[in-house]
């Protein structure tokens, strides 16, 4: 369970053995190498390799241009700039114009922490997800995103991918079977409540499951990596057959999982429901990890939100 | 100079087409189409390596229009050199035809859909650049606005195409002086705007846009070894027809039927 491996790394140490094989793999980045972790991939294959500099539009846009010519390309840097200050590019250059381009937004969400609402990206999967064609995935842990990493280099689709900043606990134990496109991940039985979340969230909702079972209550938890295309079948099972669903995300409550969620409950299987996540307010001051505390997104609060729920049935 | 007059007729033709294009339609961008029709034909009828037959080839040359409003006179072009049916040319801006306001590459020929300002110039880059990398010698070529250089992008590309050494890389600014509120001078002022380019770390040509001879040597003229080449065209917007030229409001104006029949004779 513990590790001391960030995502963002394990991105990184797998593309650059798949680029190693294949040059047409192609990293693009904003003065971001030492943030993304990209020091060995610029060392190694400096042919692969563009710097931008402090400039996003121009990143995205030559990232375009490039996959235009045929190549794989990875533009990577925060996700709170590539989310905002190059979205028209993510939209014309790459959505409108069919450039399969991957945006590998990292540091998301909450994860740079006390650097405040500048550097946070809370808008990115709500803004990501309304493009037509744009996948969009939220990895939980190492291994699932080193399987990701292996599907975009294939996907032949363009893609937003988010990847938080610190090391974060295992969810999976390997790579293979911790990903397949499309579809969530049963992490955990259970019949009276579902637990969706993504990211940095399934571990407190992991939590929360154990936590609920001390009370006799049997929470379902799933892992919803891809957030587009959603797994409506997974969503559809779990109003059908447990009586509540909870989604916590890191994310504004609007327009995210949640979101993407009650879309396919509303209108096809309505079910009570409760969406957390980051109100809509300028997030508190703080660590990642006591942004998280704040608004509830622990294993306490999560299974305090989830007992509420059903109890108000 | 022969084959130069033979450019200078196919301008005029393609100055008429882009006209009965909007005029047949009561929509487009007119004033930036006029200005530019001599630079897009002097790239779609001597300079640009690309064959209608195989739009997709890999070693084809590429062509960014970046101010995509002047779509009708590359659409006019394209239908002339054989990239989809003359008779398509009807459908523009019509409910589901492939030949909207701006460029799309749904359309055989073109590119980078383009549209909003300021996104031509650094997907030109990526390509130019992946060409570089790839050992070809394919050449790319961006068509942008004057009014379109008050956009950001522009400049954060006219740094990356210097510092990647892209002399396979020419860009070209219609500057006929007009945007759509008036003259680029009084709404966000651009002179001089050449030492900005070269500051930038480019090669500035300046031509007179409306010279087929001038035109093509600026465009064949070999570029200097790692320097990008901008071509700084001085235009005159609505060239061609006596009524709008240098007139801002014809930057999406549309002809009355009487208008438009002055404008074919002015052509003629």
């Amino acid at each position: 369970m513990s590790n001391n491996i960030p995502c963002r790394k394990a991105f990184t140490a797998r593309l650059t053995e798949l680029a190693r094989e294949d040059g047409d793999i192609f990293v693009v980045t904003s003065d971001a190498r030492g943030s993304v972790t990209l020091d060995d991939f610029a060392r190694t294959l400096p042919e692969q390799f563009v710097e931008t500099g402090i400039a996003e539009q121009n990143e995205v846009g030559i990232g375009a241009g490039m996959a235009s010519f045929g190549k794989k390309v990875f533009v990577c840097a925060p996700a709170c700039f590539l989310s905002a200050r190059s979205l028209e590019q993510v939209k014309i250059d790459v959505v409108y114009s069919g450039n399969d381009v991957k945006i590998i937004g990292i540091s998301g969400g909450v994860s740079y922490g006390a650097l405040g609402y500048s550097h946070q990206s809370l808008h990115d999967l709500a803004v990501m997800r309304t493009f037509p064609g744009m996948d969009v995935i939220l990895p939980c842990d190492r291994y699932q995103t080193e399987a990701v990493t292996e599907w975009l280099v294939r996907s032949g689709r363009p893609a937003y991918v988010r990847l938080g900043r610190g090391a974060v606990p295992d969810v999976y134990s390997c790579r293979e079977g911790s990903f397949t496109y499309g579809k969530a991940r049963t992490l955990r039985e259970g019949g009276d409540i579902t637990l969706i979340g993504a990211g940095e969230t399934l571990f407190p909702l992991l939590r929360a499951a154990e936590l609920l079972e001390g009370e006799g209550i049997a929470a379902r938890v799933l892992d919803m990596a891809t957030i587009k295309p959603l797994d409506r079948e997974a969503v559809l099972k779990a109003a059908g057959e447990t009586r509540a669903i909870l989604t916590a995300e890191e994310h504004s409550v609007h327009g995210g999982l949640g979101a993407a969620v009650a879309e396919i409950v509303v209108q096809e299987h309505p079910v009570p429901m409760r969406i957390l996540g980051i109100p809509d307010e300028i997030t508190v001051e703080g660590s990642s990890a006591e942004i998280f505390a704040h608004y509830g997104l622990t294993g306490e609060g999560i299974r305090d939100r989830a007992r509420d729920l059903l109890e108000g049935l | 100079m022969n084959r130069d007059k033979e450019l200078i007729i196919k301008a005029a033709e393609i100055r008429r087409s882009l006209l009965e294009i909007i005029y047949r339609a009561g929509t487009g961008h007119t004033g930036g189409s006029l200005s530019s029709a001599d630079i897009l034909t002097a790239l779609y009828y001597r300079i640009l390596r690309i064959d209608p037959r195989n739009p997709d080839d890999p070693g084809r040359d590429r062509f960014i229009l970046s101010k995509g409003h002047s779509v009708e006179g590359l659409y006019a072009i394209l239908a002339d050199r054989g990239f989809f049916p003359r008779e398509e040319l009807e459908t523009f801006s019509r409910y589901k035809s492939r030949l909207i306001g701006h460029p799309s590459v749904k359309v055989p020929g073109v590119e980078l859909n383009t549209g909003a300002l300021g996104h031509g110039l650094p997907c030109a880059v990526g390509m130019a650049l992946a060409a570089k990398r790839s050992g070809s010698d394919v050449r790319v070529y961006c068509l942008m606005g004057d009014g379109e250089q008050a956009e950001g992008s522009v400049w954060e590309a006219a740094m990356g195409g210097a510092n990647f050494r892209l002399d396979n890389l020419t860009a070209i600014i219609d500057r006929n002086h007009l945007q759509i509120s008036g003259n680029t001078e009084d709404v966000m002022r651009l002179e001089g705007l050449a030492d900005k380019w070269r500051a930038f770390g480019w090669e500035v040509r300046p031509v007179d846009g409306h010279n087929m001879e001038e035109l093509i040597s600026a465009f064949e003229k070999p570029a200097r070894e790692g320097v990008p080449r901008l071509i700084l065209a001085e235009t005159t917007k609505g060239k061609g027809v006596s009524y709008m030229e240098n007139v801002a409001r014809w930057h999406h104006g549309v002809p009355s039927e009487e208008q438009y029949r002055q404008a074919l004779e002015d052509l003629t």
